[in-house]
């Protein structure tokens, strides 16, 4: 199917599966019960799901294809946002052209910065695309730009933001005050209730949806093309790659340019969701982020980016909400003072400590898992045929084989 | 005439002397071997000629045009390909992956953004593949791993790549080190039938007195940088230059 193998084609159908029933997936408990507050299915939650998931794709492609490590992604993501409200401001709320400028605007800086990183390899190159990242990330937290045109251009700390005084050409008062595609406000969502269940469709979520869907596929284009085998040649062996009379800058600047406009859509994506940009996207943790993501779903392989992608966002957005009331509400069955014990025990790790679980959980994956989610997904699949007493030792090779890592 | 011509080249790592005054002409379609105690400059001769290392004197001309200043993926579009004395494939790709990137760089270049073509589409690099491996014995391993394989395979894997772009001068740096007997007379066996079987010229750099005898027709031994003859390998064998460079410098007092 659409020029798939059968196994890339499963893995798109899951894919697209995932992306749109995620309002019934993601909200598995009823409203108002006690484990409610484990439900991920609000729209807010659901549209960063869908637009870190394009991220850590297009991180995957030059990460996972090359093995180079960028350490400044996250500057495209601010480059696109930027992009995207300056659209806003200028032509009015429909977030087309402010999607197609932040993909133009982000491809351009990654032309500008791979050029020049990728002079070096390894440890270079990823202190190259970080020192670039944070000297863009300061030029907007300041606005230095915006200093010496005379008019502000990313609003340094406050943010950009769209006013009522601002041009919007396009804008007319029929047209709704908020982003839309054409017409169809990106908020709008239609709630359904189920018994004691209730669902969030939201049209936001269902755009990035689809958008992640495309560039799903287009991730697996590249990754079976001639081109993807190429990337992967160059992380095994570049030596090889010269003496066969290869050139390895054009191929690896290719697909710098390629996820640095992944990561541009999904800025502008993210803008379009929400119309204001502010510098804190563009940090220096932000891009460490997404190489998690990508590391703890599975680096090299199709879906780990995406896994990686929401598992860190709902630990980010979950994990964070639960305090000490919900934590007595949970042991109050215990006597008072195991109750007290236990409360102190488990406070470290949740609300905002989530991110030390979070740092365990990294570091079991990385140890035990060094393929990510998606080579525990085989393990346990390989276990399961296994009893069925078909397994033999070819199919764990080739599980191992996909994923050198684990060796 | 003479496929490859090196004219004085010269080299110098700060205080050594690396390559003297070489000069060296490799017949088309002949198998040139060139020879020589440790430190005599081979290596580095071979990296001038591919591009790695750029001699400091003298000219090195590939069927006419020279190759110096040019990368070593230029060089190697011009046709020269070069085996390495540990074999250099790509580990994390499988054997048929491996036989199908020179498939491609012989037919699209340095590069394309071929990105939304399909590998399985481009049935002539394919077909061209399988052939190579049928022709290598290699087709029953065409889904494993390059990196698990023997050093024997790894090898022939290697030499099958370099021949799947139909180089006219293939380079070999000592292409059996480190190999058991049987999978060094593999390998000279393998490179007797290239030889005959196609119209490539063949630079070895070997140590292995029982290869470079097996295959060569014309042999330079180089010493400390420079070539002391050049000959039939009959002629070699009772050379007493060739002794005394190779068994040390004993009659100099």
């Amino acid at each position: 199917m659409l020029g798939l193998k059968k196994h890339d084609t499963q893995l798109l159908i899951i894919v697209i599966c995932l992306a749109l029933f995620a309002p019934f997936l993601l909200n598995p408990f009823p409203a108002d019960s006690a484990m409610a507050q484990f439900n991920a299915g609000y729209p807010d939650l659901m549209q960063r799901f869908a637009i870190f998931g394009i991220f850590a794709i297009g991180f995957n492609l030059l990460f996972g294809l090359t093995g180079y490590l960028s350490f400044g992604h996250a500057a495209f993501l601010g480059i696109g946002s930027y992009s995207a409200v300056w659209m806003f401001k200028l032509l009015g709320y429909n977030i087309i052209p402010g999607m197609i400028l932040s993909v133009i605007v982000s491809a351009f800086f990654a032309l500008l910065i791979g050029y020049i990183s990728l002079r070096r390899s390894g440890i270079y190159f990823s202190i190259l695309t970080l020192a670039f990242a944070q000297m863009l990330f300061a030029i907007a937290y300041s606005d230095l730009i915006g200093r010496f045109v005379g008019t502000p251009i990313t609003n340094g700390e406050t943010g950009l933001q769209v006013y009522n005084s601002d041009p919007q050409f396009f804008h007319s008062a029929a047209k709704p005050d908020i982003p839309h595609l054409f017409g169809q406000k990106m908020q709008s969502t239609y709630t359904l209730d189920v018994g004691a269940w209730s669902f969030d469709f939201n049209f936001g979520y269902y755009f990035c949806a689809l958008v992640l869907i495309g560039m799903f596929y287009l991730a697996i284009r590249i990754f079976r093309s001639p081109f993807g085998l190429m990337l992967r040649a160059v992380k095994s062996n570049q030596q090889r790659m010269n003496y066969t009379g290869l050139n390895t800058k054009p191929y690896t600047l290719a697909v710098f340019v390629i996820s640095g406009m992944y990561a541009g859509l999904a800025g502008g994506l993210m803008a379009s969701m929400d119309p204001l940009s502010g510098a804190e996207r563009m940090q220096w943790t932000a891009s460490g982020e997404v190489v998690l993501m990508t590391i703890l779903g599975g680096a090299g392989t199709l879906i780990g980016p995406v896994l990686g992608a929401g598992f860190i966002k709902y630990f980010e957005n979950i994990f964070a909400k639960i305090n000490d009331n919900v934590l007595h509400s949970w042991f109050s069955f215990l006597p008072d003072g195991i109750e007290n014990f236990m409360v102190t025990l488990v406070h470290p790790f949740v609300g905002k400590g989530w991110h030390l679980t979070l740092g365990l959980l990294f570091m079991m994956v990385v140890i035990f898992l060094p393929g990510g989610l998606v080579q525990g997904a085989e393990k346990i699949g390989a276990t399961f045929r296994r009893k069925d007493g078909k397994s033999d030792d070819a199919e764990a090779k080739a599980a191992k084989q996909r994923n050198p890592a684990a060796e | 005439m003479a496929i490859l011509e090196v004219k004085n080249v010269g080299k110098r790592f700060g205080g050594l002397q690396a390559l003297g005054d070489v000069n060296l002409n490799v017949e088309e379609n002949t198998v040139h071997a060139i020879i020589g105690p440790n430190g005599a400059g081979k290596s580095t001769l071979l990296n001038c000629l591919v591009g790695k290392l750029i001699p400091d004197t003298g000219s090195v001309m590939f069927d006419g045009q020279s190759v110096l200043g040019r990368k070593p993926f230029e060089i190697n579009q011009m046709g020269i390909s070069r085996v390495f004395q540990t074999p250099e494939i790509f580990g994390d790709l499988t054997v048929m992956e491996n036989m199908l990137i020179p498939c491609f760089a012989k037919r699209d270049g340095a590069f394309r953004m071929h990105a939304l073509e399909t590998i399985a589409n481009e049935q002539d690099i394919v077909a061209k593949a399988e052939e190579m491996l049928v022709d290598m014995n290699m087709i029953d391993k065409r889904e494993m791993h390059a990196a698990s394989m023997s050093r024997g395979d790894k090898r022939r894997l290697e030499i099958a790549m370099c021949l799947a772009q139909d180089p006219r001068l293939l380079l070999l740096d000592e292409p059996t080190a480190g190999m058991a007997r049987a999978d060094t007379n593999n390998t000279i066996d393998l490179l007797k039938r290239i030889k005959d079987e196609r119209d490539i010229t063949i630079a070895i750099i070997e140590h292995d007195m029982h290869v470079v005898f097996s295959l060569a027709e014309r042999i330079t031994v180089l010493a400390q940088g420079t070539p002391l003859v050049e000959d039939t390998p009959d002629k070699i064998k009772g050379h007493p230059k060739v002794r005394e460079a190779y068994l040390g410098e004993t009659q100099a007092a």
